[in-house]
């Protein structure tokens, strides 16, 4: 096995023993936890009366909105981690030319700030 | 070498099988969480490629961000399963053919090449690293051209971010009217004198507060 792929070997290793962990927690209720239902006991409870209606419902347009803004600057981060490893390398022209990716995205996040859509209202 | 192997068809018989339960799970919140699981193989498949830095790029921002999207996306349809299978016979032949043209354009774009054996992706696992040297990894490659050769993809793409970010807002925001926000600055700036009144008042009077009605 290469160098590059050992290095990664812990992980491997890591998300295994996280696996059966969370398998064995899930399954060892079923096999030893006292099970005795009745439709009293399984119903949703909703502080004595009945449910009104069902648990899931629309979510609101703005968490869509939030959601696409933190994509945006989740990708905006992603290009600074190249061009912070080969700083030295790029020079001047690379770093203005980040620069003006900021800047680029920065007159964005003004946009967005001004027109209040980091406000819930 | 025979580890290399056994997690490359680990991740992507996971991979293939994750992607099959996107497309027959009835929930589509279901789907999407196999989508998620698919995306952490296709990480993995990217790391025995020797290629980090899209693997942790797929897993920050597919499973971080994009993955979030779609279950947001998802949950603000309205899962209504009966009307959503009404129309399954009525669109069955359009959803072939659509299906039928990108069957095609698949086999034109993979069949026409040399299909990659499972073996041969193992050995270019193995020779990967090798091949861009010791020194330079995976990310400070991609550094030294993104930023300097390629330099106007580069901000493309953030042009492409800007105006994505604008149609975003101008598409979902909508602000409620008639809501008090908080003004920090007209906070900060009160003074005792601005803010309180002092009155003196007999028994039983009653006053109606002269300033600003209190919300």
């Amino acid at each position: 096995m290469p160098e590059l792929l050992m290095t990664y070997l812990p992980i491997a290793i890591f998300i295994g023993v996280a696996l059966v962990i969370g398998l064995a927690l899930m399954i060892a209720p079923f096999l030893v936890a006292v099970r005795n239902p009745d439709p009293e006991k399984v119903s949703a409870y909703e502080c004595g009366f009945n449910a009104f209606d069902d648990a899931r419902m629309k979510f609101d347009v703005r968490f869509y909105l939030v959601a696409i803004l933190f994509i945006i600057f989740d990708l905006e981060v992603a290009f600074l981690f190249p061009w912070a490893v080969a700083f030295k390398e790029v020079g001047a022209f690379g770093f203005w030319s980040m620069m003006i990716f900021l800047g680029v995205l920065t007159i964005g996040f003004i946009y967005e700030w001004r027109k209040g859509a980091l406000e819930w209202d | 070498m025979a580890l290399t192997a056994l997690f490359f068809y680990l991740f992507a018989g996971v991979t293939v099988m994750s992607g099959l339960l996107v497309i027959v799970a009835r929930n589509p919140v279901h789907a999407v969480l196999w989508l998620i699981l698919a995306f952490f193989n296709a990480a993995g498949l990217f790391v025995l490629l020797g290629a980090e830095f899209l693997a942790m790029i797929l897993v920050v921002v597919y499973v971080g961000a994009v993955a979030v999207l779609f279950l947001f996306v998802v949950m603000m349809l309205d899962v209504d399963f009966a009307s959503l299978r009404a129309g399954f016979i009525r669109h069955a032949s359009i959803g072939a053919f659509v299906g039928l043209v990108l069957l095609v354009e698949l086999i034109m774009v993979v069949g026409f090449r040399v299909v990659g054996k499972a073996s041969d992706v193992v050995a270019g696992a193995a020779k990967a690293p090798a091949s861009t040297g010791p020194v330079l990894t995976n990310t400070e490659a991609l550094g030294r051209l993104l930023y300097t050769q390629y330099v106007y993809f580069f901000q493309a793409a953030g042009l492409i971010l800007l105006v994505a970010m604008i149609g975003a807002i101008v598409l979902t925001l909508r602000h409620k009217e008639g809501i008090r926000r908080q003004s920090i600055a007209a906070q900060n700036a009160r003074t005792p004198a601005a803010a309180i009144e002092v009155v003196k008042l007999a028994p039983g009077q009653v006053i109606v507060p002269s300033g600003e009605r209190r919300g």
